[in-house]
């Protein structure tokens, strides 16, 4: 029921799924620390905006690259509200009651005129657009703080200082910080699962429809333009909640956290890597890229160290972590050539053996 | 239908003059806007120099488009690397640069832009061999695949020459600006200008004149029927994909000069203005694409003059209010 009839199917797809949400659940108690935290609350947020993209990638197999702009008007509309109206609720509530519309009016605008020209034109449109925001974000410093980005304060009960339980109870500090992690955890989970019953709805069936043949989806009856736009419009607003998700953790929003276009090939690569079409495969593309960016880069900075040290010529150069996504790079080109169905798509045809 | 006597000559296909005189119509429509007349004739100058380079970089994209519906989003990886590959004959040989000698110079920007197109354009060969010609006929996995390329390229960029900007000085003959009354025009953006104009006009004699550029512009119309004469299209394509990497090499290289730095974002950029360009002009059409090319760089100057502010979304806002009148772009060529 709560998978909307949707299940793994794939044993070690099950387990992985049940590891992953487990531990992303029971972080708090299980690695304290400020990174691992930083770390799990990434995954989350980033599984659910990758789950968004997936949506219009997978289902309705249409590249959008301004999906990273839904993801930064979240944040700073959160960021801004907090950050010119102070730390309250009514601050935040503000924030949600303008992005939200705000997200949703500018995909529709987007999918209204590139639907009138030619479909493939889309990509191409959605990339003009997004690097005009993003120019326009860090131009317009009076509001968004320009390439600076604003820091804001939470509400009181949001902040780490504030105890809720204390450590003699539950064998760790529940404050405000932890609280902070399941609102994030608990919002991520909410979006995820609700799009999945989107996808397996009657109306996420006519996106599979119009993905694999736009004509005969239109002529069996169906309104594509209206299916499309509408599509883009839920990718639009989930994504913006989870930019929302995303300030409230950092207490900051910048073009570098927010809007740049290496989040979207990010958050490309985690699509493609886990799994389009799929929707398990955002959880597990954003579990395993987050992590590997995170512990990998440490190891290439080791190994590029080593290199130097034996007086290789380029490999230091190439091995550098600045270089990770070189790597990515060619990863994400193979994966799209040997595994275009991603790790979920491989476990699936697996379990059907 | 009217009709036709079998000794009639064949009906002449319409020519449609409005889009070629649209920026013609924008540049006489702002003048009384900018008032002074020596700022207008800078701006104008200005414009057509940055259109012209923009049409080097973008002719490329837009043929590839146009005969094998090929989407290639890593056509900016091309223009990085041509500037790179540039600065390897142009800074070794700075004094030869810095030579008060018109001769000299180019002695020198010559094999640097011939190396810079070799490159490019045996990249290109690579790139259509390993990226595009597994995944042809799908674009959902072209964009990806090409998108991939572009980061490859650009990191590989970063690994091999560091993360710096390279400052690329002007060679000295270039410098300064021819002055005639009171207006003053940059000697470069003359230079880009006619460099640019050379280009066009070379792709239209190919396009036009010659047996491969027939076959060129019969592929884009239909691509099938070219191949049910006999002709192998892929070849063709090959050697299209290979020449336009190379343009937009040497487009590279013009635009290095032209802001006298080289950094491998140059690429990722500059992707986004060539979509424009291609966008407005219709995929696939080479003269849509210099008309497009111009009126880009024309919003983006006499915006800038006007109203500054408005100049970062000008780009979106022409390419709006083209797709308005026209959702095809300027000049719809293909059928798709």
């Amino acid at each position: 029921m709560i998978l909307s009839g949707d299940p793994p199917r794939s044993r070690v797809l099950a387990v992985l799924l049940v590891v992953i949400v487990a531990t992303l659940a029971l972080v708090p108690l299980l690695f304290p620390g400020a990174k691992a935290m930083n770390v799990a609350t990434k995954i989350c947020i980033f599984a659910a905006l990758v789950a968004s993209y997936d949506l219009l990638l997978g289902y309705t197999g249409s590249v959008s690259f301004a999906h990273t702009m839904f993801y930064g008007i979240g944040s700073y509309s959160i960021a801004i509200a907090l950050y010119s109206m102070g730390p309250n609720w009514a601050a935040v509530a503000t924030g949600v009651a303008a992005g939200l519309p705000l997200a949703m009016l500018l995909a529709l605008a987007i999918g209204l005129f590139s639907l009138r020209v030619a479909a493939i034109f889309f990509a191409m449109i959605t990339l003009a657009v997004a690097s005009a925001f993003q120019v326009l974000a860090s131009q317009l410093s009076w509001l968004t703080g320009g390439e600076d980005g604003r820091s804001f304060q939470l509400p009181e009960l949001l902040r780490p200082g504030t105890v809720l339980i204390p450590k003699s109870v539950l064998g760790f500090d529940f404050n405000g910080r932890t609280l902070t992690y399941y609102l994030v955890f608990a919002g991520c989970v909410a979006m995820i699962l609700a799009l999945l019953r989107v996808v397996n709805s009657p109306f996420g069936r006519v996106l599979q429809a119009i993905r694999e043949n736009r004509f005969r989806a239109e002529a069996l009856g169906f309104r594509t333009v209206f299916h499309l736009t509408y599509a883009n419009c839920l990718a639009a607003v989930v994504a913006a909640s989870a930019g929302m998700l995303n300030a409230l953790w950092l207490r900051y929003a910048g073009p570098d956290t927010s809007l740049s276009f290496s989040i979207m090939l990010d958050i490309l690569l985690m699509v493609v890597i886990g799994g389009m079409g799929t929707m398990y495969g955002a959880i597990v593309g954003a579990a395993i890229f987050i992590l590997a960016q995170n512990y990998l880069q440490a190891l290439m900075n080791v190994a590029s160290e080593a290199a130097a040290s034996a007086g290789l010529p380029l490999l230091p150069g190439l091995l550098h972590p600045d270089r990770w996504l070189l790597w990515l790079g060619l990863l994400f080109i193979a994966s799209v050539y040997f595994f275009p169905t991603g790790i979920v798509g491989r476990l699936r045809a697996g379990a059907l053996k | 239908m009217t009709d036709l006597a079998a000794t009639d000559p064949l009906p002449k296909p319409k020519r449609d003059f409005l889009p070629a005189l649209l920026p013609i119509i924008l540049a006489l429509a702002v003048l009384p806007l900018i008032g002074s007349g020596s700022s207008w004739v800078t701006l104008t100058v200005a414009s057509l120099a940055m259109g012209m380079m923009i049409f080097i970089m973008a002719s490329g994209l837009t043929l590839v488009f146009g005969l094998m519906d090929v989407l290639n989003f890593g056509h900016g990886a091309f223009i990085a690397v041509g500037a790179y590959v540039a600065t390897l004959v142009l800074l070794p040989l700075a004094g030869w640069v810095q030579a008060d000698s018109l001769l000299v110079n180019l002695a020198v920007l010559a094999p640097a832009a011939l190396l810079a197109m070799a490159v490019s354009g045996a990249l290109g060969l690579v790139v259509e061999r390993v990226l595009i010609l597994p995944v042809y006929g799908q674009h959902l996995k072209q964009i990806l695949m090409t998108t991939g390329g572009l980061i490859v390229a650009e990191q590989a960029l970063y690994a091999l020459w560091g993360p710096q900007i390279i400052p690329l000085p002007l060679p000295t003959s270039l410098r300064g600006s021819f002055i005639i009354g009171d207006v003053a025009i940059a000697k470069y953006r003359l230079l880009a200008m006619l460099v640019g104009l050379v280009v066009f006009l070379a792709v239209q004699l190919v396009l036009n004149r010659t047996k491969i550029g027939l076959l060129i512009r019969a592929g884009v119309e239909n691509r099938e029927m070219v191949e049910a004469l006999g002709y192998r299209i892929r070849q063709l394509f090959l050697g299209v994909f290979m020449v336009g990497s190379a343009l937009a090499g040497f487009g590279g290289i013009m635009w290095a000069l032209y802001r006298e730095q080289v950094h491998a974002s140059m690429g990722n950029d500059l992707t986004v203005l060539i979509f424009i360009v291609v966008i407005i002009g219709g995929l696939g059409s080479i003269g849509g694409c210099f008309i497009g090319a111009l009126l880009v760089a024309m919003v983006a100057n006499y915006g800038g003059f006007l109203v500054p502010k408005l100049a970062l979304v000008s780009n979106i806002l022409l390419m709006v209010a083209v797709l308005m009148w026209r959702p095809r772009g300027l000049y719809a060529v293909t059928s798709r």
